[in-house]
């Protein structure tokens, strides 16, 4: 059992819990991921760690709510207990000295994203952050993303707040950069890699596709890469953006669509079946 | 004993096929007692008997089976369990025809006796009446770490319990039992029975850690450094899966075996929306490979509905791995079996869905490694079959992940785990068996690598200074 220490509210639905897990704060590095289920009948759920704490023995993740385990794990409070987390997973991301980093997470992954932009910035790289949202009130993670940059940038897709859009993303890369790291929906990434692939720079990009058991077991997640099949659980979730086959990564996420619907709806209208 | 009792078996009595196919309930019902003693009162107590050479735990056989026709059911269990702590899971999964009853003198003439039949009357027996838990040795003080809790791990760490020392079983996944859980279906080996297996080891004094993932929560070294574990068993089976590594393979609708049994089995897919995970199934169903994997693939693919099923192999009937008995389950419940094709490609749909699979004759050579004949392409034979969900069950290979984050170990280049004769790897002190040893195998097989392991290993620490 895994005990809820904190729990805030970033944006409407966006969630955090700062949990106890010893074990997993002591091994956990960035880019890396846990497996969580929120009851005995529940389904297993990769969540990106957003941050770790050693000492206290306490990790982090963010989490929106949008399908039946993720609207159930809302109601936890503090103090409650999550039944199973498992984690450490997936290779840690790949955090060195490049040069100029330009760190870009969409939405709820911004707070991962913080996380390394921050891992970077202690390798000693220029870090340009850019925190990309739908709409101003759906930006969270602001102020920790910023605090890890060197430069820190915000956009909107409706131009609420900050640059509309992600064109402005040109003229950082006109200046030259090094190393491009994109953390956000499928088609986010995709189409940030195709921004960047003109200019020739390195862009990776964390995969979250649908995953059973997140160790290589199952083979759910599996995602070509360069024309290989590659398990994102274990030779990922980090993987070079320009190779990636976006649009099956993206049909494979929506393989269960219509049963994510049913159950989510179950749940809110009948409370799920509690065990 | 009339000739004709004394050479035909009991039938052991099933849910009928037509019947079974709409549920996920046991096949396999079990003898009664009159039923059982009637099998057993067919052996014939040789003095130097066949059948317990064959067994890869040594259970005295007719010894048990002697006190079984008795009516002494618990002296029985009693006899079973010297040798082997989870009858009731051997009862049923062992394939006794090549092993315990392969030898059998009855065999020679006519059925061979049932021991599994007798092992799993007496398991579920001594479950209903109450388990007894056996006297363990006192405590040695020394501290074992097994990794894995499928049949090696479990095996290993009840030995290990039962001579006196502190086990911690580490499990990956939420629930304890490995391919017991995930692996094997309900109606082969209904899941409340590894969970009362797993609680009898637990009676023992073993502590079962899930949710632990050797190789990312702790790596074998820290174990053995840091937390204060005199010794190390690897059983971590043969749990990733092999592909085809063809065209279109991953497409929507195409599962590997592992996958598609995880859902059904151990997140209980067949049970959506109640439990969260959800299973698709269309209404024709290929399933690739020819072994018992195949044949449980396909056995579910029918019980959450597809209307046809069907057994893609490259080989002919002769070759299949498959028991004989999970094969004339499939076929008796309207499996269909196609023989020496195997698939080149699969075809999609606008939506990214398999539609249609593409597959190449094939014919058979001379035989290869294993001893079976080796499979070739015809040339120009391909044809198309319309499906719209394929399992891929063509194997699985060892987890790489203790592999990669133990400095030292010994692995050979199929992944598996080097080991001497006592069950030792290249590193003092850690001890592998079962499936990460010997490549994907059987239940019993991993349960013997865990017993010789749980010896070496108590060998081991009995002799350091």
């Amino acid at each position: 059992m895994f005990k809820i220490i904190e729990k805030k509210e970033l944006a409407p639905k966006i969630k955090l819990f700062k949990i106890s897990a010893p074990e997993i704060a002591k091994k956990a590095q960035p880019g890396q991921f846990i497996i969580l289920r929120v009851r005995k009948e529940g389904e297993r759920v990769p969540l990106t760690i957003a941050d770790y704490d050693r000492e206290k023995g306490t990790i982090t993740f963010v989490f929106q709510e949008v399908g039946r385990t993720t609207k159930q794990l809302g109601k936890f409070n503090e103090g409650d207990e999550i039944p199973d987390v498992l984690g450490p997973l997936g290779r840690p991301a790949e955090i060195e000295k490049f040069g100029k980093v330009v760190c870009i997470g969409i939405g709820v992954f911004a707070a991962p994203m913080a996380l390394q932009a921050r891992a970077f910035k202690e390798k000693g790289n220029y870090v340009i952050g850019v925190n990309i949202a739908r709409r101003k009130d759906l930006i969270i993670f602001e102020d920790e993303f910023r605090a890890a940059c060197d430069e820190f940038y915000i956009s909107t897709d409706d131009g609420s707040r900050g640059y509309q859009g992600i064109e402005f993303l040109k003229e950082i890369l006109e200046r030259g950069v090094d190393r491009v790291v994109v953390f956000g929906l499928v088609p986010a990434q995709k189409q940030i890699c195709e921004l960047t692939k003109p200019y020739g720079v390195k862009t990776v990009v964390d995969l979250m596709p649908i995953m059973v058991d997140g160790m290589g077991m199952c083979g759910t997640c599996r995602v070509t890469v360069g024309g290989e099949t590659k398990f994102a659980c274990v030779d990922g979730p980090e993987f070079d953006g320009h190779q990636v086959d976006f649009d099956e990564l993206e049909r494979r996420r929506r393989m269960y669509t219509p049963e994510e619907k049913i159950a989510s709806v179950m749940y809110e209208r009948l409370g799920g079946y509690e065990s | 004993m009339s000739k004709q009792d004394r050479f035909k078996a009991v039938p052991m009595p099933k849910q009928p096929p037509e019947v079974r196919i709409h549920n996920f309930n046991e096949v396999a019902l079990g003898y009664t007692e009159e039923q059982a003693i009637k099998e057993a009162e067919r052996c014939l107590q040789c003095p130097e008997p066949k059948c317990v050479p064959g067994c890869p735990v040594g259970i005295d056989i007719p010894a048990f089976i002697k006190l079984l026709r008795e009516g002494k059911f618990r002296e029985a269990i009693r006899k079973i369990k010297e040798k082997n702590n989870l009858p009731a899971i051997c009862g049923r999964v062992c394939p006794q025809e090549t092993q315990c009853q392969m030898n059998c003198v009855l065999g020679k003439k006519g059925d061979p006796v049932s021991i599994g039949r007798l092992e799993r009357f007496l398991a579920d027996w001594e479950r209903e009446h109450g388990v007894e838990i056996p006297e363990k040795q006192p405590s040695t003080g020394k501290r074992i770490a097994v990794i894995g809790s499928g049949p090696a791990g479990l095996t290993a760490a009840a030995d290990l319990a039962r001579l006196g020392h502190e086990v911690v079983v580490f499990e990956a996944l939420h629930e304890p039992g490995g391919v017991l859980m995930y692996g094997i279906p309900e109606f082969r080996l209904p899941k409340r029975i590894v969970q009362a297996e797993v609680d009898y080891v637990k009676k023992l004094g073993v502590t079962i850690k899930t949710n632990a993932v050797i190789g990312r929560l702790f790596t074998i070294p820290e174990l053995l450094k840091d937390e204060g574990f005199d010794a190390v068993f690897i059983g971590t089976g043969a749990g990733l899966p092999r592909f085809l590594r063809v065209p279109g393979e991953n497409l929507c609708g195409i599962y590997s075996a592992n996958e598609f049994l995880i859902r059904i089995n151990l997140m209980k897919g067949y049970m959506f929306p109640k439990w969260d995970t959800p299973i698709k199934i269309g209404k024709k169903v290929a399933v690739i490979g020819g072994g018992n994997v195949a044949m449980d693939a396909s056995r579910c693919s029918l019980r959450l509905g597809a209307e046809e099923v069907h057994i893609v192999y490259r080989r002919s009937r002769a070759e299949m791995p498959a028991r004989k008995e999970e094969v004339e389950n499939a076929e008796e419940e309207g499996i269909k079996f196609d023989f020496l094709a195997n698939p080149v490609a699969f075809h999609g749909d606008e939506y990214g869905w398999v539609r249609k699979m593409e597959c190449v004759r094939m014919r058979l050579t001379e035989p290869d490694e294993s001893g079976r004949r080796r499979p070739v392409p015809i040339e120009g034979s391909n044809f198309f079959m319309d499906v719209d969900t394929v399992v891929i069950a063509i194997g699985q290979t060892p987890n790489p992940l203790i592999q990669q984050t133990t400095p030292g170990l010994a692995v050979s280049k199929r992944g598996t785990i080097i080991v001497d004769e006592n069950m030792q790897t290249s590193i003092e002190g850690v001890y592998a068996g079962g499936d990460v040893v010997t490549g994907a195998a059987t239940v019993i097989s991993a349960m013997g690598a865990g017993k010789k392991a749980a010896e070496s290993i108590h060998k081991y620490l009995m002799n350091k200074r």
